[in-house]
């Protein structure tokens, strides 16, 4: 170190510190090792010990922990507060659920899903739901939805160097505007209902629990697969230069980089993620409605990569698998008191430790080992 | 990088472990026969049988939900007084849906796989109620529902002890038509109740002779009323049909009376305002207006005055009863009833033995319709008083058979 006001290389300046930039203490065999005896407890092992109920539940927490792989590239990594995360969640929902509903209605040689038959539609079928009959397309559409969605307001947003708050409410405006849109469209979406009693997943019984636990492994390597390809991102040169972003776009746009497109591919991956949680959400969960797109959840589904540490992968999916395990247990013992204490975790989480529960063990190395430098200055001196 | 291609390795691995978990556990396709795979069953080898109670204990649903909840417990505890059911006392167990759908239905199947419940009470939404529908239609567990709802529904595991359509806003525009209030104007909350009913009042209207001259929605919640309100006074209608839920009510109405418009000027016909809500509402501002239900705190009879009596003796002795109340405080009678009839805790025993079984309610006699598995109700319109009750000034006469689809109506052929 020539400098003292350049930090090392690896670290950033400013903002949570990162993940896995603590090198020094990183062999080539640990993270692998970790990523393994991960994805042994995930696949292997929680499907032998726990009940069906109990891994239906997993399957949703993991579905949380999807959207937060994307959060913690975006925010962690790209510094953007994606608080509208709820909208790409509900796209890719949405397009999976319409497909299961109309597959049902074939299946049973309906014309028409249960809810369009009750709610009236006029003129049967609306033209812009009839190509999520075919699989392939609305499974494509899970992700290519939300991500084209993303990339048409990030362009407009980042080319006019939107930033910070003003792209935090816009995001929450845009889950706001689709949840009343669906509410207002009972007809063809299902209204305050949203879509609900899915039969069957692509040709299999949702009622067998056998089913369940496969949509449960799916679920499962998927989210292992996504944390692998974040990971990659996260190491990349195109990593590095996400970081440089967060914390200083105007010298990246001096070295001749565009920050708006750096910034436009981490939206876009991230939303890609959320879609693609939103459409394995429903097969586990049975539900997709309004209520899982607006405001509030958007911003829960931000909270738990908070509290576990937005900007470390591992401690953002399990900060996200934690707080929604939390929710679920602790607010059968205080069922009022539970909305408080996810407020409480979001102020002490970002007030007191930015980098979250994931930060702290370097924290106190950091702490500590300042203390040791001092105390071996104190000697030599 | 070497690191890299150790990773690939591993990911390559551990999709092919993965692509074999599922190819192995892949089960029963659709349409096969899942019978087997019904699942849970209901403990009832103890002293007590356990019952589940699913409602809104946190959330925006709460206020109305923890009445409801009240009324149950209520129930539940006079059963166990008298001696429980099949000489088996009852053990609630409850579960708060958080206002949260998908946490309804994780409840609801948290009810019936880990307290192995033989039966289950609450909900009070619709949505609420979809979303657990296919878990319990799944489980084949029963579900006892005590709210007036959109109707078009009939779930083989649930039961609706609340009114459907014809139990409520038929009678209600029977009544608005006969009192020569012909234009309509329908303001309701954004969501899937209002819609329906707006959509049986308009094709009821087609019918009748009846006009409606306005259709306004406002979101769930929405205190906002200043642009309705106006629509309202210049539209020329004779009485504004209002199904909105929750706070909305207390904002509009505010916004009603400081527009200049009065019970005797402009009537409101309310579905979704009972006791409670003229409570938090304010008299001054409902005094002379209308509702519909199919009971009220006044209702005259010896079983609601017990039953007024009980739940202010456990509750407090400014605690008003409603319609929603009194619906899940007969829910738990009636099963008991239907599970005495049938000499078993069996759901589909009881499910058989549901029809025809009668209660003395505090709205009246009520009887189990057992095919639609629906109650008789009989139709109550009220007029809200001075001292915050609701005053009847007009009923059915009688029960109603429930018609949850409409069925015998011919002008709800085309709906």
């Amino acid at each position: 170190m020539t400098t003292t006001s350049t930090p090392p290389a690896t670290v950033p300046a400013a903002g949570p510190p990162a993940g896995p930039p603590d090198r020094p203490f990183q062999n080539r065999f640990r993270i692998p090792a970790a990523f393994l005896l991960g994805a042994v407890l995930l696949v292997g092992v929680a499907p032998l010990v726990l009940s069906d109920f109990r891994l239906g539940l997993l399957a949703k927490y993991l579905c949380y922990g999807i959207v937060a792989v994307g959060v913690s590239l975006a925010w962690g990594r790209g510094g953007l507060l994606v608080l509208g995360q709820g909208v790409f969640f509900g796209l890719g929902g949405y397009a999976m659920a319409m497909h299961l509903k109309l597959a049902d209605a074939a299946a049973t040689g309906q014309p028409l899903p249960d809810f369009m038959q009750l709610y009236g539609t006029e003129g049967g079928l609306p033209w812009w739901w009839q190509p999520f009959a075919n699989p392939a397309f609305a499974l494509a559409m899970t992700v290519l939805l939300p991500m084209a969605v993303a990339a048409l307001l990030g362009v407009l947003v980042f080319r006019r160097r939107v930033k910070g708050a003003y792209f935090a409410i816009l995001s929450q405006a845009l889950a706001a505007a689709l949840a009343i849109w669906l509410v207002g469209q009972q007809a063809t979406t299902g209204g305050t209902n949203g879509l609900t009693d899915f039969q069957g997943f692509f040709g299999y019984d949702l009622n067998d629990p056998v089913n369940q636990r496969m949509v449960y492994v799916i679920i499962a390597i998927v989210l292992l697969l996504l944390m692998a390809l974040a990971r990659q991102l996260f190491v990349s040169r195109y990593g590095e230069l996400l970081i440089a972003v967060r914390d200083s776009e105007e010298r990246v746009r001096f070295l001749g980089y565009n920050p708006a497109n750096v910034k436009l591919v981490a939206y876009v991956v991230a939303a890609g993620m959320a879609g693609l949680a939103g459409a394995l959400f429903v097969p586990a969960v049975g539900i997709i409605s309004p209520a899982l797109i607006g405001i509030v959840p958007s911003i829960g589904f931000v909270i738990g990569a908070a509290v576990g540490g937005r900007a470390s992968l591992v401690g953002a999916v399990l900060g996200a698998i934690a707080v929604a395990w939390a929710q679920s247990t602790l607010s059968d013992a205080w069922p009022a008191g539970w909305t408080y204490l996810q407020g409480l975790l979001f102020v002490v989480a970002v007030g007191f430790l930015p980098g979250g529960l994931a930060s702290l063990t370097t924290v106190l190395r950091r702490r500590r080992s300042t203390d040791g430098v001092r105390a071996t200055k104190g000697v030599t001196a | 990088m070497s690191g890299l291609i150790t990773r690939r390795g591993l990911l390559t691995g551990i999709s092919a472990l993965g692509a074999g978990a599922v190819l192995s556990a892949c089960g029963a396709k659709t349409g096969s026969d899942t019978s087997k795979a019904a699942g849970a069953k209901a403990d009832t080898s103890g002293d007590t049988v356990k019952v589940g109670l699913l409602n809104s204990l946190s959330g925006t649903m709460a206020i109305s939900e923890v009445t409801v909840h009240n009324a149950l417990l209520l129930a539940v505890k006079e059963i166990n007084a008298a001696g429980g059911v099949l000489g088996k006392k009852l053990e609630p167990v409850s579960q708060d849906g958080a206002s949260d759908w998908p946490t309804f239905a994780e409840k609801a199947q948290a009810l019936i796989t880990d307290s192995k419940v033989v039966a289950t009470f609450g909900c009070w939404t619709s949505a609420s109620r979809k979303a657990v529908k296919p878990v319990f239609e799944r489980n084949k567990s029963l579900l006892f529902y005590p709210v007036q709802y959109e109707g078009l529904e009939q779930s083989p595991y649930i039961f609706y002890s609340g009114a459907t359509t014809n139990q409520q806003i038929v009678p209600a525009l029977d009544y608005l038509k006969k009192q020569g209030l012909t234009k309509l104007y329908l303001v309701g909350s954004d969501y899937v109740f209002p819609r329906t009913a707006n959509k049986i009042i308009k094709t009821y209207a087609k019918a009748n002779g009846m006009e409606v001259l306005g259709e306004d929605y406002a979101p769930l919640g929405s205190t906002e009323f200043a642009t309705i309100v106006n629509k309202v006074k210049g539209a020329g209608a004779d009485a504004v049909f209002n199904t909105l839920n929750g706070d909305s009510n207390v904002a509009f109405f505010k916004e009603y009376k400081s527009a200049g418009l009065t019970a005797k000027k402009l009537p409101v016909l309310s579905v979704s305002i009972a006791e409670e809500e003229v409570k938090s509402i304010g008299t001054q501002y409902l005094e002379g207006q209308l509702t519909a239900w199919n009971y009220y705190q006044t209702t005259p009879g010896a079983a609601n005055e017990k039953f007024v009596a009980a739940y202010r003796a456990a509750y407090g002795k400014d605690k008003p009863t409603s319609d929603p109340m009194e619906a899940a405080y007969i829910s738990v009678h009636l099963w008991k009833a239907m599970v005495e009839k049938a000499g078993s805790f069996d759901v589909e025993k009881v499910k058989a033995a549901s029809d025809g079984i009668e209660f003395d309610a505090p709205e009246g006699k009520v009887t189990v319709d057992g095919a639609t598995q629906h109650v008789h109700k009989t139709a109550r319109i009220g007029k809200v008083t001075a001292s915050g009750l609701i005053e009847e000034v007009w009923n059915s006469g009688g029960p109603i058979k429930p018609d949850p689809y409409l069925k015998g109506y011919d002008w709800a052929a085309d709906l």
